[in-house]
């Protein structure tokens, strides 16, 4: 029945009505780059799919509105605010809910306006730019059939006390009702949200001037609504979720009860109202009430508290262990808490007709809670991995009872076949998608580092693997997974084949691995799409038809890519070399180092602890954000900060049990550059050559087509120039103490010696860069810089390493080999595929001019191919092999 | 306006039938397309029926009439296709303007030579706005969902070009159908409402929307309600359904419609769905059958065909109209 009072109607697909007893709207806020960086990262990186499962997790959630927002200085916000609502339209389970164009941009909103079907919120307008601007867009968002956030603002600024809130809400409404002809029920007011308990007297009534405002809108502006970000109010309490959810629950109750009908809020970062100790709630409440006058101070001292006993809170706190069975088991995966897994396990196989029913049942149930845990964005991937180090102690524990009963294995879901190609020695990345298609109860055969093909093809066929799953993280790798699949093709068998690992793209995938095969190949970029791959892969209904999509949207893709790729041109090796980049060795001419020849040394780890950059270990654990930041990040924070405890107990465990050695080798030679792009060196009274590779990519006019070898003086020039060349090793032992954990079945603490090692390695080269500039070079004796400075790369100088953007050929390092006698001297060794052994090893170039920079090669073309292959004294065959992914065709 | 919504409040208003199936009687070929005027054209124009308004305005005119004479109130310009973006496929977008101009004028002469011969049922003209053959919220390209083959904007200035000539014209009524994309529908009223801003004009809109699956949703995937909701943001006359499905399906739509709009409520249906050659077999009794329960439970202030429907439909359809009272808006609300 249509009504006599207007409702406030909004549409998606499906309708959303907002009547008197609906409680209230939640608006899901994390599609927005301005408040959550994951969110900002995706988009920035053109990650589309990702980003759109966030909105997935935001209406499964429960998000009613979905709040979009894409103002950020670096990106193109109309562009990508119509892609991204252009995406959502075509996912009807995400458009099924309407959207609320979140832009400070005039342009961005109207570029949202124009890409939806359904009716929108338009968030916000405000009289901030007077009442022409504010009727113009008024008008618009009427024609555009929108309903409208107005922001408490007007032209003296905004609304920071109870009669300001009026005043501009109120006129706001009459110019919209009178003048605009504005449907009221279409108006929700945004009456500003501040901040509270910051220590000023100005702000102590902040939210108790917003719960007014709300009621005298409510009451004098009909059918208008009322709409807050929730999450100001807690400003003052970063850090301390326990207060700040407990502030964000109280803040919404009262609001609700002043009539606030719309609200955009973090539903992870809100308590319920009725479980917040009564203590807590009472200090929260004097705040947010202004009940008292010490109630700032008084709630700062007891959130110390709160934060001191959430902590031991959680370390001591035993109740759990008073819970049925089945839930201490569940809290126990969920937790990752291993110390009572076996008294608990025995009791359920006491209880249990057959032991493997214990996996079958009381673990699998656990399982399962953490699979949706972790599926909907509530468990972040080190605690999986945690919880599957409880997982298989608790198998372990009942091994030898499952074969003395002799009642066969637990039926796995399916079996998994995963290795690292051969040549290839990093496995962080392949271990965790092993761990976690291991908690979806998948059986996995982890072949291990460097694996030639033939074993994984024969082990794949004598298993009957029902996926093969290869991971790399160098360039030739690549081509390893090529070959492999197309033997694989030979067998005629049809195992889908999954790509992952840092080097890896859905490009390379589409376009030069699946070609090869007739059956399935999906690239799978992080460990938690794997499962929903691999599930969607073994699905015997549907899997049919998720293979045929994805070898058509590989087809498609391909073609696109290759049409694409026409579009650039490329300039010939000779005009490259006319305009490469002119280097100025008069100005800054070379410094000689203090000393020339091969050093080596042995480095106490400790002295590189301070050199680390943390960011990339957050990383490897699929938790993104920058150190330190990331430890109070909303969403990840706590995780982030429970990893980063652990990682620094087991690096004190290494450096104090000395468990690791870190050695380095490395050179400071005469060199001069020549005609072709090489790089001479004298050691020895030996001759050494770095053949460097030039840009072909087109540039802009006067734009110089860079090589390394033109941050070296040529010879003809009659300057002496100098460069190094190193290579760093943080690992040995790495591999042993990875063994031993893994035996332990602590895969968890097995991938992070691993990545602690990568990071101990990249430390080391920083550390060492720095000695080489003060003293072995000392180009550079009086540097002080810090150690963000340091990862900012501010020094003078580069070390650009073989195999990276600005040298990407792998082969070079044969040469720094010979040069240095790396095997010798340190014993780090390359592999077929120019990885080097011990994994955390990083080894490079030292260039110090001060105009020297970091560059990306790109695509080269086939003259600049040749000619290498001549300089270097190879075939044309080879060259191409080692380039492959930068050869333009 | 006012005098339309009098009438509505009265009685059951009658729209016409198809136009396209009755200018298949003619069996018109390409020279008959193109006329004289467009003799030199260099795409083929056979099948481009907007066009017969310029080119055969008397088979237009006959068709007309004949609605006329079934005892239709209101009768369709023939300028469902008569935008610049879908005369592109015939290379005929600078001729947009004369396409709706010509048709609207050809609709007007005859309406009011009926108003004459009877003042007592004063006979309309509605200006047919199509949804053009592009989508503005789907991708033609299932391998690029973000894709689209036209813009918001491309379609309001397209839709602008024509509403102004259909005006021109002199039409009574401008009419937004067979709406399979909401996007489509709300850039048409974009541009109408800027137009009636403009001109200070205060002319009647009807909005019809179709559902083209049985899951009662539209193209582009909403609700019968999520679509009325999108569309309610400027007056309108009338909102409703058409073409699609046939009359007995269409119905629960054309009800879950009538229980959440204050407007008066349309519809107008397909005879049927099309056979294996693409033609219409519901009789017109057949289609009256079906059409019944909308008189009889009051769903209803217009009525009228779509596809497959003459003359005789019609007559049919006027018939049992004038003995049913109209949905009431004032009851419902």
């Amino acid at each position: 029945m249509p009504n006599q009072i207007p409702y406030l109607t909004l549409a998606g697909l499906e309708p959303l009505v907002v009547r008197p007893d609906t409680n209230f709207v939640n608006v899901g806020e994390r599609t927005n780059v301005t408040g959550s960086r994951k969110f900002l990262r995706l988009i920035e990186q053109n990650d589309f799919e990702t980003a759109l499962e966030i909105a997935r997790d935001q209406v499964e959630g429960g998000a009613q509105i979905l709040d979009v927002n894409m103002d950020e200085g670096m990106i193109d916000g109309v562009a990508v605010m119509k892609r991204f609502l252009n995406l959502i339209q075509s996912e009807p389970d995400i458009a099924r809910i309407p959207i609320m164009i979140d832009s400070s941009k005039w342009e961005i909103i109207e570029a949202g306006l124009q890409v939806v079907q359904g009716k929108c919120v338009v968030n916000s307008i405000s009289l901030k730019e007077g009442e022409e601007a504010f009727i113009h867009q008024a008008k618009k968002v009427k024609r555009y059939g929108a309903a409208v956030i107005v922001m408490a603002f007007d032209e003296k600024g905004q609304a920071d006390t109870l009669n300001r809130r009026i005043e501009i809400c109120k006129r706001s409404y009459e110019i919209l009702v009178n003048q605009v002809g504005f449907p009221p029920q279409d108006i929700i007011f945004d009456p500003n949200i501040f901040p509270v308990a910051t220590g000023m007297d100005e702000h102590k009534t902040n939210a108790l001037d917003f719960f007014q405002a709300t009621k005298w809108i409510r009451e004098n502006l009909p059918y208008a609504h009322v709409s807050g970000g929730v999450s100001n109010v807690s400003f003052s309490f970063r850090g301390n979720n326990t207060v700040r959810e407990a502030m964000h629950a109280a803040f919404l109750y009262h609001g609700i009860q002043h009539g606030m009908t719309m609200g955009i809020v973090n539903p992870t970062m809100l308590e319920v109202y009725d479980q917040i100790p009564s203590d807590l709630l009472e200090h929260v409440e004097d705040v947010l009430l202004n009940r008292r006058d010490d109630a700032t101070e008084r709630l700062l001292d007891f959130a110390e508290s709160v934060k001191g006993d959430t902590k031991t809170k959680t370390k001591n706190d035993l109740s759990w262990r008073e819970l049925p069975l089945q839930e201490r088991i569940t809290y126990a995966l969920v937790k990752g808490i291993d110390q009572f897994v076996e008294i608990d396990i025995e009791e359920a196989r006491l209880a249990a007709e057959a032991p493997i029913k214990v996996i079958e049942g009381h673990l699998m149930n656990g399982m399962n809670v953490v699979g949706d845990l972790f599926g909907s964005g509530k468990m972040f991937l080190p605690q999986v991995v945690k919880s599957a180090r409880v997982m298989k102690k608790a198998v372990a524990y009942l091994l030898p009872y499952i074969e003395a009963a002799q009642s066969g294995k637990p039926e796995a879901a399916g079996k998994i076949l995963m290795a690292t190609v051969k040549g290839d020695v990093h496995d962080i990345g392949k271990n965790i998608v092993s761990v976690v298609l291991g908690c979806n109860n998948y059986e996995i055969i982890d072949l291990g580092v460097m694996v030639p093909p033939e074993r994984i093809i024969e082990t794949a066929l004598k298993e009957s693997v029902d996926a093969i799953g290869l991971s790399g993280l160098i360039t030739p790798s690549l081509d390893e997974m090529v070959y492999l699949v197309k033997e694989l093709n030979k067998t005629g068998q049809d195992i889908p084949v999954l790509i992952g690992g840092a080097t890896t793209s859905r490009a390379h995938t589409a376009v030069k691995i699946a070609p090869q095969y007739d059956h399935t190949v999906v690239h799978v970029n992080d460990a938690s799409r794997a499962v929903t791959v691999v599930g969607n892969l073994l699905q015997p209904q549907t899997n049919k038809k998720y293979k045929a999509e994805i070898k058509e949207d590989y087809d498609d893709f391909r073609e696109r890519f290759q049409q694409r790729s026409d579009h650039k041109t490329y300039v010939p090796l000779t005009t490259a070399r006319q305009q490469r980049a002119l280097v100025d060795f008069q100005k800054a001419p070379p410094v000689k180092p203090n000393k020339l020849g091969v050093f080596q040394l042995e480095q106490d780890l400790k002295s590189l602890t301070e050199f680390i950059d943390w960011t990339p270990f957050f990383r490897s654990w699929d938790l993104h954000g920058k150190y330190p930041d990331i430890l109070s990040d909303d969403v990840v924070g706590e995780e982030a900060t429970k990893l980063f405890e652990d990682a620094q107990l087991m690096l004190r465990q290494i450096i104090d049990g000395k468990l690791l050695k870190a050695k380095a080798v490395f050179g400071l030679f005469k060199a001069n550059s020549n005609a072709q792009d090489d790089i001479e060196i004298t050691h020895d009274n030996q001759q050494f050559v770095f053949r460097t590779l030039r840009q072909q990519l087109q540039k802009s006019k006067g734009k110089p087509y860079r090589a390394l070898s033109d941050y070296i003086a040529p010879s003809e020039m009659g300057i002496q120039d100098y460069m190094g060349c190193f290579c760093v090793c943080a690992g040995f032992g790495t591999a042993e103490l990875a063994k031993e954990f893994e035996a332990r079945n602590d895969d968890y603490s097995s991938i992070m010696v691993k990545a602690l090692a990568d990071r101990l390695a990249e430390a080391f080269a920083e550390y060492l860069h720095k000695q080489v500039r003060i003293n072995y070079w000392g180009y550079q004796p009086n540097e002080s810089l810090s150690n963000e400075e340091l990862i900012k790369e501010s020094y003078r100088g580069i070390r650009p390493a073989p195999g990276y953007p600005a040298c990407p050929d792998h082969l070079e390092k044969e040469t720094i080999w010979d040069l240095l006698q790396v095997k010798n001297r340190i014993g780090v060794t390359l592999t077929e595929s120019m990885a080097m052994w011990p994994a955390a090893s990083v080894s490079g170039y030292y260039f110090a001019h001060p105009e020297a920079k970091y560059f990306g090669l790109g695509k080269i073309t086939e003259d600049q191919v040749q000619d290498y292959a001549l300089r270097k004294g190879i075939t044309k065959e080879k060259a191409i092999q080692w380039l492959q992914p930068n050869i333009n065709n | 306006m006012s005098k339309l919504k009098a009438l509505l409040a009265e009685r059951i208003l009658v729209l016409d039938g198809a136009m396209g199936t009755m200018l298949q009687a003619y069996a018109f070929e390409e020279e008959d397309f193109r006329g004289n005027r467009f003799d030199n054209h260099s795409v083929p124009l056979v099948g481009n029926n907007d066009l017969l308004s310029i080119t055969q305005p008397d088979a237009i005119y006959e068709v007309h009439v004949k609605y006329l004479e079934a005892g239709a109130d209101i009768i369709e310009t023939n300028t469902f296709s008569s935008t610049s973006i879908a005369m592109a496929d015939y290379a005929l977008e600078d001729c947009v303007k004369e396409l709706n101009i010509t048709a609207a004028k050809i609709a007007r002469k005859a309406a009011d030579e009926y108003t004459a011969k009877n003042p007592d049922k004063p006979r309309f003209v509605a200006g047919s706005i199509g949804p053009t053959n592009k989508t503005a919220s789907m991708s033609p390209d299932v391998n690029d969902p973000g894709f689209r083959a036209i813009t918001f904007n491309e379609l309001k200035d397209a839709y602008r070009e024509q509403t102004l000539a259909l005006i021109e014209g002199g039409v009574d009524i401008l009419l937004v159908e067979t709406i399979f994309d909401t996007l489509n529908a709300k850039a048409a009223l974009f541009a109408i409402d800027e137009i009636k801003e403009e001109l200070q004009l205060d002319i009647p809109i009807m909005v019809s929307g179709t559902i083209t699956d049985a899951s009662g949703r539209t193209l582009s995937g909403q609700t019968v309600e999520a679509f009325l909701i999108s569309i309610s943001h400027i007056n309108l006359l009338s909102v409703g359904f058409n073409c699609a499905l046939g009359a007995d399906q269409l119905k629960p739509y054309v009800q879950r419609l009538g229980l959440h709009t204050h407007e008066f409520v349309s519809a107008h249906p397909n005879a049927g769905l099309p056979n294996a050659f693409g033609a219409y077999d519901q009789t017109p009794e057949e289609m009256c059958a079906l059409i019944a329960p909308y008189f009889s439970e009051q769903l209803i202030n217009i009525i009228g065909g779509c596809c497959g429907t003459t003359p005789r439909h019609i007559s049919l359809l006027v018939e049992a109209a004038a003995k049913h009272q109209p949905r009431s808006i004032l009851k419902n609300a």
